[in-house]
């Protein structure tokens, strides 16, 4: 058969062919759907949010930090409750990472605060001695890309049914509905709402002023993002 | 034609091995640009303040790894495809304008697509997803050039005189096909530009920016089983056909078992695509797949030695030429770290060392001894082999090989030994508790431990740059050196002192 095989190509690329794509069938189809399903808790991201993950994608982040807890002790005693696959279901892309060169970031929004990150993302290790990631300066002069965002959260919505205006179920029971403007002023006006009221916890004047003018630094869009890790 | 051997025509093959050296240098100078900013955060600001945004460790991190991957690599396949595919199906590319054409267009658009990836991934244009971070424009792109290697391989499949098809091409025809199918469902994304509101706006935000199809849990799975067998159709079946050709030629040997070949193919084939679960070990995905993932892993080394055994003993009774030919040692010790590599890897699959091993600097020194001592050995003893054909002189100097071999194996030592003792330091240290249960190190802690090793790490990645310098200087020398005869080019490849 493989001597045949090794003379015929087309045969032969067609039995590599169902040869590998066996594997990823039987691993991928099955729980697709289940695996999709948000739990109670999970929300949508929000305009600004979005903008800083946005910003935590475009300088990768992802290279140094995970975003999912593992089931042992040392780790939920170090990061909380260990990852549920409901909590990802708005996760496109996913940013579980693969290298912890600094800590676990999945619910960070539980213990930091916008003051420390704010110092944190200046001066890294002024507030962590011994830290070696680098400072992140020009996202407090870069501005973030609330189109872009408002443009994913209406990609979602349309493709995905990602729940967008809508009551989404809490933990206490009660529900939260997560706005999308209905255009693009709208969804501005939206960040700009939010982007205040991070930027009342800050100190940097630049920022301050830049927010007040009506413009939305990176780094206020990702101390959003990380405020929204739970 | 009267009797005399067929001329090859390596005009692509020329163009790619020329993107090899290049692209080899770039990816390997980031690399080590970034283990020293590990090691010294200050070299993060080396360009200055104003620059930072792009010299520092994060927005360089997939500039590497992509440099290294679809740069070094994806050239050193091709280049050694555009001379190997000739030579084994026993035709010229020159017999056909048309395969002509389509290897010299493939050359052009994989240039187009190599400018546009660095562009943007400077820019932070990044999907975030590992070895797939080119955003829709130029995933179409490449899609576009992987269609025409596509073309080439079977347009000259096509148009073979060896009617059976060497164990070289049955791998390359693998990784055609394998990358194919998995890059194109791990990046599918739909562009937000597409999206229109209620106020009836659409081609909101920047046209490139897409959202991928998946989410969460899904996507890390598609991605992983992209991600892990990217490795095996990138690292593993393309160097293995190098291998199977290179060996042999320039040892004179045949291979040691046809058999073995068969069982370490299909074998490989079944096998690897199911491993890519245990890069998700103890995360969010199902258990079954998990344990399906670690115990696939294992069943791996199988497939994997018997290829690296096969090679070996193909060198049974001719040891002495690896004391002898620089080329020879190249090959030998590189199926030894591939060997090394899949044993290693394995390991790190069990789910109780990954629970150590995952997150930490063990994995990168394990990717790092299968690329630097498997991949880039292999790829630069198949263009050593190969540049005395193509530009029909000898290497330029043995002794300057030797050094670099010597220096390189000390670079993937020192490399692949540090490594292993910071990932397991700090995977111990992180899960490691006091007499009252509480957590014994602060994160930090296990942080500021690793910089001996990131350090040694950082000399061994220089050692390894500063070989691949040889490398490339040797080979652009040999473009000059002394004339040979066709009659001198059987088996062992002529050098120069």
């Amino acid at each position: 058969m493989f001597h045949w095989l090794e003379k015929h190509p087309f045969f032969f690329a067609v039995g590599i062919f169902v040869t590998i794509a066996f594997a990823g069938l039987v691993e991928i189809l099955p729980n697709f759907a289940q695996a999709s399903r948000p739990v109670i808790g999970t929300a949508p991201y929000s305009t600004l949010e979005l903008a800083g993950r946005h910003v935590y994608i475009k300088n990768s982040c992802n290279a140094c930090h995970s975003q999912l807890v593992r089931p042992f002790k040392s780790e939920t005693d170090r990061y909380g409750h260990y990852s549920l696959s409901g909590e990802y279901a708005y996760d496109r892309p996913f940013l579980w990472g693969s290298k912890r060169t600094g800590p676990d970031l999945m619910r960070v929004g539980n213990y930091r605060t916008t003051d420390w990150h704010e110092n944190h993302m200046k001066s890294p290790s002024g507030v962590v001695p011994g830290s070696i990631m680098p400072a992140y300066t020009w996202m407090f002069k870069n501005k973030a890309d609330i189109n872009t965002a408002y443009a994913e959260q209406l990609t979602v919505s349309q493709f995905f049914s990602t729940p967008y205006n809508k009551p989404v179920p809490m933990k206490d029971g009660s529900t939260k509905i997560v706005k999308m403007g209905a255009s693009t002023a709208e969804a501005n006006a939206l960040a700009l709402a939010e982007a205040k009221v991070i930027a009342a916890d800050m100190k940097d004047q630049d920022v301050k002023d830049a927010v007040a003018n009506g413009q939305i630094p990176e780094i206020v869009a990702l101390i959003a993002y990380m405020n929204s890790l739970k | 034609m009267e009797n005399r051997p067929l001329e090859y025509d390596y005009t692509v093959a020329k163009m790619f091995m020329f993107t090899t050296i290049a692209l080899g240098i770039v990816g390997m100078l980031i690399g080590v640009i970034l283990a020293f900013e590990l090691a010294f955060p200050g070299v993060n600001t080396i360009l200055g303040q104003g620059l930072a945004e792009f010299t520092n460790y994060s927005r360089l991190r997939p500039l590497h790894t992509d440099a290294v991957i679809f740069g070094f690599t994806l050239s050193g396949i091709w280049a050694t495809w555009y001379y190997v595919g000739q030579r084994v199906l026993k035709v010229s590319m020159a017999e056909s304008g048309f395969l002509m054409f389509i290897g010299k267009l493939h050359f052009v658009l994989y240039m187009v697509v190599v400018v546009a990836v660095v562009a943007s991934l400077f820019l932070g244009i990044t999907t975030s997803k590992e070895y797939a971070e080119f955003e829709w424009p130029i995933d179409i792109a490449v899609v576009v050039v992987w269609v025409l290697f596509g073309v080439s391989i079977f347009g000259l499949i096509g148009i073979r005189r060896e009617k059976s098809l060497y164990i070289s091409i049955w791998y390359y025809i693998a990784t055609f096909l394998g990358i194919a199918m998995l890059y194109l469902f791990n990046n599918m994304e739909i562009p937000t530009m597409l999206a229109t509101n209620a106020a009836g706006e659409s081609g909101i935000g920047n046209w490139w920016h897409s959202v991928s199809m998946y989410a969460g849990t899904n996507d890390a799975l598609v991605e992983w089983w992209y991600g892990h067998n990217a490795v095996a159709f990138g690292f593993t079946v393309p160097i293995v056909a190098m291998i199977y050709y290179f060996l042999p030629k320039e040892s004179g040997q045949a291979i040691y078992s046809y058999k073995l070949s068969l069982l370490s193919f299909w074998g490989l084939m079944f096998v690897y695509l199911w491993a890519g679960g245990h890069h998700l070990l103890y995360s969010t995905v199902p258990d079954w797949m998990q344990t399906m993932g670690s115990i696939f892993s294992v069943i791996l080394i199988l497939p994997s030695w018997g290829s690296a055994i096969n090679m070996l003993l193909t060198m049974k009774g001719e040891w002495q030429q690896v004391a002898a030919s620089p080329l020879i040692k190249f090959m030998v010790l590189g199926s030894t770290f591939y060997m090394f590599s899949t044993l290693e890897g394995p390991i790190q699959a069990i789910k109780s060392v990954n629970a150590i091993a995952h997150f930490t600097d063990w994995i990168v020194g394990h990717v790092h001894d299968g690329t630097l001592g498997w991949v880039g050995f292999m790829i630069m003893a198949a263009l050593y082999h190969m540049a005395p054909r193509v530009f029909k002189r000898e290497i330029y100097s043995k002794s300057l090989m030797v050094s670099q071999f010597w220096i390189q194996t000390l670079g993937v030592v020192l490399y692949f030994t540090s490594m292993w003792i910071a990932g397991i330091t700090q995977g111990m240290m992180w899960r490691a508790h006091d007499e009252f249960g509480n957590l014994a190190y602060s994160f930090i802690d296990t942080v500021t431990v690793l910089h001996p090793y990131y350090a040694i790490r950082g000399v061994g990645g220089l050692l390894y740059l500063v070989g691949f310098l040889m490398f490339a200087y040797n080979i652009y020398k040999t473009m000059s050196a002394r004339p040979v005869e066709e009659s001198e080019l059987q088996n062992a490849s002529p050098m120069g002192a």
